[in-house]
């Protein structure tokens, strides 16, 4: 389908502040737009309803991706090319290289952004629980200043998100120094490329002399929004990775993800293969 | 006859240069002045009766072009085999997405909205969805009985033999929709008036097929209507029957508005509305001897056809005549039948019905061998059919097939004996989370109209001559990626003792070339090449008469240029005719069903992942027997891409079905495979000539299609020992079945 | 709104929310490039935007202002085919030559990040670009060819 754009607009931002200006001004009518990757896909199945836009690609202020002694940040602008690109991130955070590879595929990796991905907020995003088990932060910001909060605690329902209607993404970080820790990453997408994904599986595990220290474990697509498994986390934290806290954390699990039956997947699949998934975590 | 310079070699395709430069015309990159674009506007309700139609506030309806059924000029019906479709329902719907109103205006996105704005009113009747319901008349939804067809083909006594045997094997099997999913949607380009007649462009396999729907639907004479096919992105059966319906609504919205109308599907509406493959269920019985010998076969076949007839009939024979394989059996029976439901009409889709039959069969027969404790290869080996043996519908093989032969060749290059015992040792061993099977399919797929089918089609193709010395093959045939242009250039070069570049091949335009036929069936090389090859020699025939033969390509083309100085015109043509001895009763439905057979054997390597239950193929075997390779790389392209459609159509491709819709209607929730996806596709090509095609020439478009699904479920049997008995194996299937045999 | 196509300068109305794709198509009269699907699947409509294979359809017009675009019909360069594009016809990488314009931008981009590309990065280069008619075979050949013409 086509759609027919005379009720629709788009205006560009020059800079952070511009923008700010603009979303604060009438709070709610603007919505950001970066790559487009998700919204273009809506505009043109006749799914969106929102009507005006603004586009913040050219935004300096949002782009690139710095590290410091302690620290990675991430520009809301930031393309998955862009985190495949940077040595850090590579080196580091091999959870959000695995992510940023098997999304979509290269023209989509060169458009799709890290803010968009966040605002879009699919249950079924690759990159969030790769962000949720780095521990990552969001910073907003608005004209009313900046804040920053856990990434974790950005997602409060399907589709509802920690985001005032006048406040955009800038920026996320994540704290360095997990590289010694055991770690995951498994998308099951419908194929290998241009796929959603049934099912996400993100985990990393600090484990010494056999006991875990530490551990994060997050999901996509098994529940309204992306999720920590904090009962499976409880169930292994400070636990020897022994036979019975691995079935333990298993069963825990169950209560931690809450799938549907989709267009994609099936309720039961997506339930049996979350705990398969934390079982090959765990062997 | 010239000797061969073209034939066997993998000369350049010649759409090539225009294709890799993007200067390939394709429907959607046409425009003419005043130019208008059109939409369907389709029914949301499966079954019903139409009530009203109301038009949405806010626009302005008077800038568009409105038409339904009452603007039909002539007959309100899509001529195929019955006349059961129509153009634009107008009493009552059939099927969801039926179309109902057309619309045409100039701004392609404002039509959009106004395609959203109308609203038909429909008084819902109880649907149908199943085969089981179906058959059942829950309810009655067309005809009598929901029946479109049936047949009942056989030989020997089939229940005597099942009655008497010890070892009796039982199995259903079940294939799903397939979306052909040409990467071009459908479109077409009209203009139409009372006096001029009736002039389509657009993507189509079948120009006559469309040139007869659209003389009906107008009622004009057939010289007033006018078919040119353009650059076709695909087709694979797709784009068989389907191109007469768009074609006839584009060219009802330039009728009506006195402008040239372009329709342009978007892919949400194609995978939705238009044909799919037929969906199928196979009841097996069969009895078998303690040594394997195949005692009895008794076949039923079902395939849902969807609202209307369209091509079921076809289909249905075809599946039903390869339903029993590349076997002797003496007893065989074969009920097939097509029945209507309510979603949109099932149509061509490469193979034509003997995918599904296949399936079922060769899934059936690794059930066989392991009731009688054989291994698949050596089961089928007791079994295959040789020369002089007859098939099930009484066809006495004439071919000097080695199914044998074939069969070994595929076991080594895919080291599948000393596979099959690996995997299961490993697999017995039950470490690690990955489980690796190795399975095997044989078949054989006739080419060419079934039966008595190519002698109703009558082809002709013509060649003619031009005042420079070169020369022009007019057929119907249609480039649709498979390489028609450069094979008919290839074979006419060697017939004509010319060069590849001395020959071109017209653009199928009904004003310009005769009715060879349409692109279907596998028969394009083989019947019509072989009309080319023909023409040719006839053409040859015409210069040489009187004087002495012609040696070299300079003198030919001489020759050529001289006789066109003198009497004009240089024109050749040749016609169908069927080969010596073959014979076909239509009212008993025997005998020698197919001029020729290709024959094959595919086996698959599959890895079994535990974790998420994915099914990854890891290597593919095809080697088959093809009378002659007309072109190197187009024949291996073939292959490859048939395969390739068939591993998604065994793994990956599931039309997810809502109140008779399809639901899954968009590229990234209905799933092809990618270039991530497939493994390396090894393929092999033994030749024994057939004299019925040119050069030696079988055909082969939709033999890859029948053999990948069966070999994949077989060799998954083998990773996890799941009987498979339905596709797609999705990876939620297989995590059922294995939840299943746990239990 | 003004972008450099295929090496010359083009102004181009219209909504700033209209396809790069249709952009190209319709007002450029550049009918090379394809559409397939509309949603960003199936890499039909991929074109080089400052540098990066995109897909047109999810480009809206207003971010490809000021950018440098190369579509198929750039690719060649002073009546050459580009090796890309002779490879495509040297080993049979288009059948029906729809997903061909795509395909062959894609490949392009691929070479130019990975000028000796393993199977796995071609695999994973082309992943965004569905055909089916070839299975990809001929395409991976004709891509393995290209490298090949390019160091000789």
């Amino acid at each position: 389908m086509r759609t027919w754009l005379a009720p629709y607009q788009m205006r560009s931002a020059a800079t952070l502040e511009e923008a700010l200006t603009t979303l604060s001004r009438e709070p709610g009518r603007w919505r950001p737009f970066a790559g487009g990757t998700d919204l273009m896909v809506l505009l043109e199945a006749g799914r969106l309803p929102h009507q005006h836009f603004l586009d913040i690609w050219p935004l300096r202020e949002l782009q690139g991706i710095t590290a410091s002694a302690d620290v990675v940040d991430i520009g809301a602008l930031a393309t998955y090319t862009d985190l495949l690109q940077d040595a850090v991130v590579a080196a580091e955070f091999p959870l959000v290289c695995d992510a940023a590879r098997q999304t979509g595929a290269v023209a989509i990796q060169n458009r799709g952004t890290v803010g968009g991905n966040i605002a879009n907020a699919s249950p079924a995003a690759d990159l969030p629980p790769a962000l949720l088990v780095y521990d990552a932060e969001v910073e907003l910001a608005s004209v009313r200043g900046r804040r920053r909060i856990p990434y974790e605690r950005f997602h409060t329902g399907y589709k509802q998100m920690e985001l005032a209607p006048d406040e955009l993404i800038v920026r996320v970080s994540m704290r360095r120094g997990r590289r010694s820790w055991r770690q995951t990453y498994r998308k099951v997408g419908t194929r290998r490329a241009q796929a959603i994904s049934k099912i996400c599986f993100a985990a990393a595990a600090d484990v010494q002399d056999g006991v875990v220290r530490d551990v994060r474990i997050a999901l996509g697509s098994v529940a309204p929004t992306v999720i920590r498994a904090r009962g499976a986390e409880a169930a292994l934290h400070g636990q020897p990775l022994a036979d019975g806290v691995r079935r333990g954390a298993a069963a825990a699990l169950e209560a931690d993800v809450a799938p549907i039956d989709d267009v994609r997947s099936t309720a039961a699949y997506r339930r049996l293969v979350a705990r398969n998934l934390l079982e090959e975590f765990l062997a | 006859m010239a000797k061969e310079r073209s034939i066997g070699r993998a000369i350049p395709r010649r759409d090539g240069r225009a294709k890799v430069t993007g200067q390939a015309r394709y429907v959607d990159d046409l425009t003419m002045p005043g130019m208008l674009h059109g939409v369907t506007v389709r029914s949301t309700v499966p079954r019903g009766l139409i009530r009203g139609i109301s038009y949405g506030d806010g626009l302005p309806w008077g800038e568009f072009t409105i038409v339904t059924a009452a603007d039909i000029p002539g007959r309100n019906v899509v001529a195929l085999i019955l006349e059961d479709q129509p153009y634009l329902a107008d009493v009552q719907v059939n099927h969801a997405e039926e179309p109902i109103l057309l619309l045409a205006h100039h701004d392609r996105h404002l039509l959009e909205e106004a395609r959203r704005r109308v609203h038909v009113e429909i008084e819902p009747l109880e649907p149908v969805f199943t085969i089981d319901d179906s058959l059942a008349a829950r309810p009655v939804v067309w005809g009598p009985d929901n029946v479109f067809k049936s047949y009942l083909v056989g030989r020997g006594d089939v229940d005597a033999a099942l009655a008497s045997a010890a070892i009796v094997v039982e199995g259903e099997y079940e294939t799903g929709a397939q979306e052909q999913l040409y990467i071009e949607p459908n479109g077409m380009l009209a203009v139409a008036d009372p006096s001029a007649g009736v002039t389509v462009w657009g993507s189509m396999q079948c120009p006559y097929y469309v040139h007869k729907a659209l003389a009906e639907l107008f009622g004009l004479p057939v010289e007033k209507i006018r078919v040119v096919q353009m650059e076709t992105g695909g087709g694979f059966g797709g784009k068989e029957e389907y191109p007469s319906v768009i074609a006839g609504h584009a060219a009802l919205l330039a009728w009506k508005s006195g402008r040239p109308v372009k329709m342009i599907y978007d892919r949400a509406e194609d995978m939705a509305a238009t044909t799919k493959r037929h969906p199928s269920r196979t009841r097996h019985r069969t009895a078998v001897a303690a040594d394997g010998r195949l005692l009895a076969m008794d076949i039923d076949f079902v395939i849902d056809g969807g609202a209307y007839c369209t091509l079921s009939p076809v289909v249905l024979s075809r599946g039903t005549i390869h339903a029993s394989g590349p076997y002797y059996c003496p007893n065989v029976r074969v009920r097939g039948r097509a029945v209507a439901t309510n979603v949109p009409p099932h149509g061509a889709f490469r193979g034509f019905g003997a995918p599904q039959s296949i399936f079922a069969l060769e899934r059936h027969m690794d059930r066989v061998a392991a009731a009688v404790g054989l291994e698949p290869d050596e089961f089928r080996r007791r079994n295959f059919i040789r020369p002089g043996q007859v098939s099930a519908v009484g066809q006495v093989m004439r071919d000097q097939v080695d199914m044998s032969g074939i069969l070994s060749r595929a076991l080594e290059l895919s080291s599948f004996q000393e596979k099959r015992r690996r995997f299961s040792d490993e697999n017995q061993r039950a470490g690690g989370r990955r489980r690796r099977g190795i399975g095997l399919a044989t078949f054989m797929h006739g080419a060419g109209f079934t039966g008595s089918g190519e002698d109703h089609l009558a082809s002709i193709v013509a060649v003619e001559g031009t005042a420079d010395g070169r020369v022009r093959v007019l057929s119907a045939s249609t480039e649709i990626g498979q390489g028609t242009n450069t094979i008919f250039a290839q074979i006419a070069a060697d017939a004509l003792g010319l060069a590849v570049d001395d020959v071109d091949v017209a653009q199928p335009d009904t004003a310009v070339v005769p009715n060879s036929g349409p692109t279907v069936a596998s028969r394009t090389c083989m019947v019509v090449g072989k009309l080319v090859e023909n023409a040719c020699a006839n053409l040859r025939a015409m210069l040489e008469s009187g004087t002495q033969l012609l040696e070299t390509r300079a003198e030919v083309s001489e020759a050529i240029r001289s006789h066109v100085r003198q009497h004009g015109t240089l024109r050749a043509s040749a016609q169908y005719q069927p080969p010596q001895g073959v014979r076909w009763d239509d009212e008993k439905y025997e005998g020698d069903a197919y001029g020729s057979y290709a024959w094959a054997a595919y086996v698959a390597e599959v890895t079994v992942d535990l974790t998420t239950f994915e099914v990854k193929v890891d290597d593919f075997v095809a080697v088959q027997e093809v009378g002659r390779v007309i072109h190197p790389v187009l024949a291996t392209g073939q292959i490859e891409g048939g395969v390739a459609q068939a591993i998604g159509w065994a793994l990956y491709e599931d039309v997810v079905w809502r109140e008779g819709r399809m639901v899954n209607a968009q590229m990234t929730n209905y799933i092809m495979p990618t270039s991530a996806d497939l493994p390396t596709i090894r393929v092999f090509f033994e030749e024994v000539p057939y004299a019925g095609g040119p050069g030696g020439a079988k055909g082969i478009g939709e033999l890859p299609m029948d053999g990948p699904a069966p070999a994949i479920a077989n060799a998954v049997g083998h990773a996890v020992g799941a009987d498979v008995r339905r596709i797609p194996l999705t990876p939620e299937a297989v995590a059922r079945l294995l939840e299943a045999a746990l239990v | 709104m003004t972008a450099v196509v295929n090496g010359e300068t083009a102004e181009i109305e219209g909504h700033p929310m209209m396809r790069l794709l249709d952009a190209l198509r319709v007002t450029l009269h550049l009918t090379g490039t394809k559409e397939g699907c509309g949603e960003g699947e199936c890499g039909a409509c991929a074109v080089r935007m400052n540098g990066r294979l995109v897909n047109s359809c999810l480009v809206p017009l207003l971010q490809a202002d000021g950018a440098t675009i190369t579509t198929i019909e750039g690719l060649a360069s002073a009546g050459d085919l580009h090796r890309v594009q002779q490879a495509f016809i040297d080993y049979g990488g288009a059948q029906c030559g729809i997903c061909t314009p795509g395909m062959i931008l894609a490949a392009a981009d691929l070479l130019d990040r990975h000028p000796d590309p393993s199977m796995e990065e071609i695999r994973e280069g082309l992943a965004g670009n569905l055909c089916r008619c070839t299975g990809y075979m001929r395409i991976f050949e004709a891509v393995v060819g290209a490298v090949k013409a390019g160091r000789s």
